[in-house]
């Protein structure tokens, strides 16, 4: 049994459509990573499958629960880290931990020993006794990985977990979570909209754009499934017409695309692609002012798949945000 | 000059944004100015006066015709006839009735003798201004009663002899009961509205949505915890109000349990209501916002700072519904006639049934998902 399936899962808010009948099934013991823009529809998916918003159509099943019919069962499998942070400031680490083991009624004494050994897998036992208010955002984060665990569950939800965290902080939740999952044989579900996240955390990436799955694979698979394994991002002046063509017949390039004057260049071999251009840069008059050769990224596997960059896209604001919302007053 | 523009564009951009706000601040004076304008002074109508007549003589019955005049025309109060003076007074006490007047078994020979004729008014002087105007209309109607238009042959005019049947009762205590059920509904509304609220937009509550607890478990939760904070503050003000105010014997511990009996069903009927009217909102400006609003809806119709008979209809039918009203006149009962819970009895069963209809309201209505 897969620890997560997904059926044709959908969300329309209105005429809006969120999520547009997903497809997908997340192995046990995977780090699965949903990757994509803000409004993508990455929340709205992991909301949907953590029973916090009911779909529109479709089904999902997590740990074999139905996650409409079985909703409470479900509940009680998973772990959740939401995209807010949702400590209590005014609590201690500690308490925040057993209000939240309290909540799935786990006993005293293994309550006692499981949150204990918790922040002790988090890096926080010293601080266990300590107002969250004086915790910075990473450890912040991390105590929330570790109350999400508090009921041992098997499978863990993470909604753009390293979000608003500085690059230290970042990796030492990254670890953390690696750590977690082969000490305590969890799937975990994330959304992340970084690159560099979902390439080092994830066994399979799942990419998501204007509510559609628009690839699925380990991350190796999806740079090796987008044409060339070298990048080159180059700018010219004086160069003359038809230059792009020029450009396409040089040895072993795979593809051009021309924005705004830079020209991406995939290539199998990066470092004869680039003496060649130079070369024929020279010949046609024209000067590199710019040029730049990389492997391929994650970022070119996005822009191949979703035909645009990470971006910004506008959204209708959510209740939580708006300044004044009375309609559900 | 710029930046001052530019402050000033800002402030008037966000407004035409989200205008609500503004509504919102006119239409708060507007509605105190209606309430806080029938609430005060309006003509006191429809008061109970308990009337013994021991005497059955004419000039008694023709008393008594006069009263019924008034309770026909002016309204003031409507005439109940007791056959005996106990039961007047225990209805009085009870709070059944407003004021008794007896006319004594000697009236008639004593109007007829000259001889100094005396009717008595006991008036239940918890509410000042009820008694004030019992007095004054009952003063009043003597003075024509006293001057017929053909002239007597006696000259026996009859006077009023006022009693008082609880010791003077000043404003300021008067007022207590009210404050207290203020106090329980300030911190009904800063733990049952603006802290729930915040939480709710800072996403605290996505973190309880995604454990297995049930709807109604966590509006229990929310309740029994903000009615506790809001039994605290009731128990401390209605003690520290108490002596403040100079209610006599303010530590009497059988006094003191009644009162926190009456506490915590207020705190349980506000805190309820408060979840009610917040279930389905997730701005954190709406409870700031409707604050002042329901503090004056619901506050200045419930008697707590004049007596609900000078009220016209529709501030009287929101005083049949609000909790505040049951609550300040169970204090007023315990507070300023030191009653038994026999007397409250009624105040207590309302608000339990509200209660448990507003908690049962709210837990249909609360939303287990985003």
């Amino acid at each position: 049994m897969a620890a997560v399936e997904v059926e044709k899962l959908a969300k329309r808010f209105g005429d809006f459509v969120a999520v547009d009948a997903v497809d997908f099934a997340v192995e046990q013991g995977e780090v699965f990573g949903l990757l994509g823009p803000n409004g993508a529809g990455k929340s709205t998916l992991i909301r949907m499958l953590t029973t916090l918003m009911p779909p529109t159509s479709g089904t999902a099943r997590v740990n074999g629960f139905d996650i409409v019919r079985a909703a409470n069962e479900v509940r009680q499998s998973i772990g959740v880290i939401p995209q807010a942070m949702t400590s209590d400031m005014d609590l201690t680490a500690q308490e925040n931990m057993s209000i939240f083991a309290k909540l799935y009624g786990i006993p005293r004494e293994k309550r006692l020993k499981t949150i204990a050994q918790l922040l002790k897998e988090v890096d926080l036992e010293k601080w266990a006794d300590k107002p969250v208010k004086m915790f910075s955002g990473g450890m912040r984060r991390r105590l929330e990985i570790a109350r999400g665990l508090v009921h041992e569950p098997k499978i863990f939800f993470l909604d753009e977990p390293t979000t608003g965290l500085d690059p230290v902080s970042r990796v030492a939740v990254w670890e953390m979570l690696s750590h977690l999952k082969q000490e305590r044989d969890l799937t975990i579900l994330l959304t992340t909209h970084y690159m560099d996240e979902a390439d080092k955390l994830c066994d399979r990436i799942a990419i998501v754009d204007e509510g559609k799955l628009v690839a699925l694979d380990s991350p190796l698979k999806l740079k090796a499934s987008i044409p060339g394994k070298n990048i080159l991002e180059v700018s010219f002046s004086g160069a003359p017409a038809n230059w792009a063509e020029t450009l396409k017949a040089l040895p072993d390039v795979a593809e051009v695309k021309a924005v705004d004057n830079i020209f991406r260049i995939s290539s199998h071999n990066g470092p004869k692609t680039t003496v060649a251009l130079i070369e024929a840069a020279r010949a046609a008059n024209a000067t590199v002012t710019s040029l730049s050769v990389q492997s391929t990224t994650l970022d070119d596997v996005f822009v191949h798949y979703t035909g645009h960059q990470l971006r910004d896209s506008l959204k209708a604001p959510s209740a939580a945000e708006s300044p004044f919302i009375m309609k559900r007053f | 000059m710029h930046r001052v523009w530019a402050i000033i564009e800002r402030d008037l951009r966000r407004f035409k944004a989200s205008p609500v706000l503004m509504i919102i601040s006119v239409i708060m004076p507007l509605v105190q100015l209606i309430v806080l304008g029938y609430a005060f002074g309006g003509k006191i109508k429809d008061l109970r006066v308990g009337v013994v007549d021991q005497d059955h003589g004419i000039p008694a019955i023709r008393l008594k015709e006069m009263f019924q005049a008034v309770a026909a025309n002016a309204k003031t109060f409507d005439t109940i006839a007791y056959t005996d003076e106990a039961t007047a007074l225990r209805d009085l006490r009870d709070g059944k009735i407003n004021g008794v007047l007896t006319v004594p078994p000697e009236f008639s020979r004593k109007v007829l003798a000259g001889a100094n004729p005396r009717i008595a008014l006991m008036e239940d002087n918890t509410d000042q201004f009820s008694a004030s105007a019992l007095e004054a209309v009952f003063g009043g109607m003597l003075v024509p009663y006293n001057s017929p238009a053909i002239a007597r042959r006696t000259t026996a005019a009859a006077t009023l002899d006022v009693v008082e049947i609880y010791p003077y009762v000043p404003y300021i205590q008067f007022l207590l009961p009210g404050v207290a059920v203020l106090a329980i509904f300030v911190s009904a509304m800063v733990g049952g509205g603006i802290i729930f609220i915040d939480d709710k937009a800072r996403g605290l509550h996505e973190g309880y949505l995604v454990t297995p607890i049930r709807k109604f478990e966590l509006i229990l939760g929310f309740t029994l915890a903000g009615a506790a904070k809001a039994i605290i503050a009731g128990t401390v003000l209605i003690t520290v109000g108490s002596l403040i105010a100079g209610i006599p014997d303010p530590l009497n511990p059988m006094r003191m349990a009644r009162m926190f009996l009456l506490v915590v069903m207020t705190s349980m009927a506000l805190i309820s209501m408060m979840f009610l009217i917040m279930v389905r909102v997730s701005d954190p400006l709406v409870p700031r916002a409707i604050f002042g609003m329901l503090n004056t809806v619901l506050y200045f119709p419930s008697g707590a700072v004049y007596p609900t008979n000078s009220f016209p209809a529709w501030m009287k039918a929101i005083a049949v519904v609000d909790p505040f009203t049951y609550a300040v006149h169970g204090f007023k009962e315990l507070v300023l006639k030191n009653t038994g819970l026999m007397a409250i009895s009624g105040d207590l069963a309302f608000l339990f049934i509200f209660t448990v209809i507003a908690m049962g309201a709210a837990t249909l209505l609360f939303r287990r998902t985003l």
